[in-house]
């Protein structure tokens, strides 16, 4: 024990223990914000994936719905590690520097966005057609249906999904440390891959689970709490 | 009221098309309630959604209170579809909302205001027999109280017409009767029009008026009930007239056929057939029945023959119309 005390890992790690909670914050609001704003280019996209189809409340000319899909997938399909690259100049374009967790946003949001649509079309698929039916027998328009129906009635599904998405970010926004995206995942790569620190990586690992934790476990209580499908 | 002129409706599947209604002319009167029965794949759900064009007819017209359906802009179809609503066999009740905002929803739509749209939800429940169920969730509830909540929403606008899709296929004999009774209360009090679809023969039996029998995406007979019921002409028609899709003459040739339907009778009255020979000294034979009991109540149909000799069937026929608690009908079988 008094041998670990005296190694360099663990004095690696108290030089760095008052940098944590700073490192903890940064990672914390990189995801939020990112989630957030995938949330806001996502949502309407996911409900035009399932809106739009032939058959929809509100389809659209099949050529934009190919065009969608076709983009959607192809976001999605670029390792993250290589879109952080690719987005390089854009980052620099909007937030004026790529280093740093508010530069991280841009990639994080740019792929996570195809994927939370993605999300959003499989929750609002969930929706039974009979509803959206009695919803249009009663002279609904689409834009009513989407927003008092199909969202609304597919909520509990929203919700775990957008978790799903918020855990997902957050792993991301930690590999964006190998760029120099700050947080957690940076601390965890300086020390633990370039200069073989491995109880910083391990705390700062750590720190990271109590925080996915902590997402699932709120995310899956406010699922079954606005379900109003199961008897309580 | 409704007024439907040979409307067609095709649809296109991966085998070709399929014709799922052809030439369908059907004149619905105001205050009727008319019945449109059929097998399952009779194209009895098309024709429904034809009438509010949640499906549209590939030729002919639908004309309801005097507007032809066909010819409505999105918004004037909304705005008819507010006079002609409908419930379903699904409920199809809104899950995360509670009754009260389930009824208040149609109204919400047409942009009612809250306070004037939650007093109207009130009285829709009152009416429907579920006042203490303003703040449920559809998910406590039983089928047949999920189908009420679903009837004082479709109320909640004020229709002339009440389409009901297989409302009460999906709930019990005794949950349907009193689901029936609720529609026919509707009709009687409010003067709403009722199209009720259904594959069940006693629905038309209990509260039908003028009844369609659709078959293969035609309708092949069209009238009042007990006229259709006393001598039905076509074969689908036979097929659900008679129970077990029996009544062949030439099983009992000459003899005359009686169809008697228990609405209800108490099983503790005294036997039909037993009471005939006994005290009418008529030995009738059963030639087809479909009967159950629901909660001491005897409910369905029976064909018989009479007796025969001419006298005694006569006799027989007297004494079973003045029977309580059945109707019947002289059949041509």
């Amino acid at each position: 024990m008094s041998a670990l005390f005296a190694s360099e890992e663990w004095q690696v790690l108290m030089d760095n223990l008052p940098t944590l909670p700073f490192a903890t914050w940064e990672s914390f609001y990189a995801t939020i914000l990112s989630t957030f704003l995938a949330l806001v280019i996502g949502i309407p996209l996911g409900v035009l994936l399932v809106a739009g189809e032939q058959g929809g409340v509100l389809p659209l000319p099949r050529w934009l719905m190919q065009l969608l899909n076709v983009v959607i997938n192809l976001l999605r399909s670029v390792p993250f590690l290589i879109l952080m690259i690719f987005v390089i100049p854009l980052s620099q374009a909007i937030v004026g520097t790529s280093i740093g967790t508010v530069a991280s946003i841009v990639p994080l949001v740019i792929a996570s966005f195809p994927f939370v649509s993605r999300l959003v079309e499989s929750s609002l698929r969930e929706v039974d057609g009979g509803v959206i039916e009695a919803a249009q027998s009663m002279g609904a328009t689409p834009m009513q249906i989407i927003a008092k129906v199909m969202i609304p009635e597919s909520m509990p599904s929203l919700i775990s999904n957008i978790t799903i998405a918020l855990t997902t970010i957050l792993g991301y926004s930690a590999m964006a440390g190998i760029i120099g995206g700050g947080g957690l995942g940076q601390i965890a790569i300086n020390y633990g891959y370039y200069r073989y620190k491995y109880l910083i990586m391990a705390v700062a690992t750590a720190l990271l689970v109590v925080m996915v934790q902590v997402f699932q476990s709120l995310g899956t209580w406010l699922a079954t709490h606005c379900d109003k499908r199961l008897r309580r | 009221m409704i007024e439907i002129q040979h409307m067609t409706k095709r649809f296109a599947t991966q085998s070709g098309t399929v014709v799922a209604l052809r030439d369908i002319s059907l004149s619905i009167r105001d205050r009727d309630i008319y019945g449109i029965i059929g097998m399952s794949g009779a194209g009895k759900s098309t024709l429904v959604r034809c009438i509010n064009m949640l499906e549209r007819p590939d030729e002919g017209t639908v004309v309801v209170n005097g507007r032809e359906m066909n010819n409505l802009n999105a918004a004037e179809l909304r705005a008819a579809r507010r006079e002609i609503t409908m419930i379903f066999q699904q409920f199809n009740l809104l899950m995360q909302r509670t009754c009260l905002k389930n009824i208040c929803f149609p109204m919400e739509l047409a942009k009612v205001p809250k306070a004037e749209a939650v007093k109207r939800a009130r009285e829709l429940l009152e009416l429907v027999g579920l006042p203490d169920k303003a703040d449920a969730y559809p998910a406590q509830l039983s089928g047949g109280q999920k189908q009420r909540i679903a009837i004082a929403r479709a109320l909640a606008t004020n229709p002339k017409v009440l389409l009901c899709d297989e409302a009460t296929s999906a709930l019990d004999p005794n949950t349907t009767h009193s689901i029936l009774q609720l529609i026919r209360k509707i009709n009687q009090e409010l003067g709403i029009t009722v199209v009720i679809i259904t594959h069940q023969m006693s629905v038309v039996e209990e509260i039908c008026n003028r009844v369609a029998i659709l078959d293969e995406g035609t309708v092949v007979e069209e009238g009042e009930v007990q006229a259709i019921f006393s001598n039905p002409q076509s074969a689908a028609a036979r097929r659900l007239v008679f129970p077990g899709g029996a009544a062949r003459s030439e099983m009992l040739p000459g003899r005359r056929m009686v169809r008697v339907a228990f609405n209800g009778t108490q099983t503790t009255d005294k036997p039909l057939v037993a009471s005939l020979a006994i005290e009418c000294g008529a030995l009738v034979s059963i030639v087809a029945a479909d009967t159950r009991i629901v909660n001491g109540q005897t409910l369905g149909s029976m064909l018989l023959a009479l007796p025969e000799s001419r006298e005694d069937a006569e006799k027989a026929m007297a004494y079973i119309r003045n029977y309580p608690g059945i109707t019947c009908e002289e059949v041509e079988a």
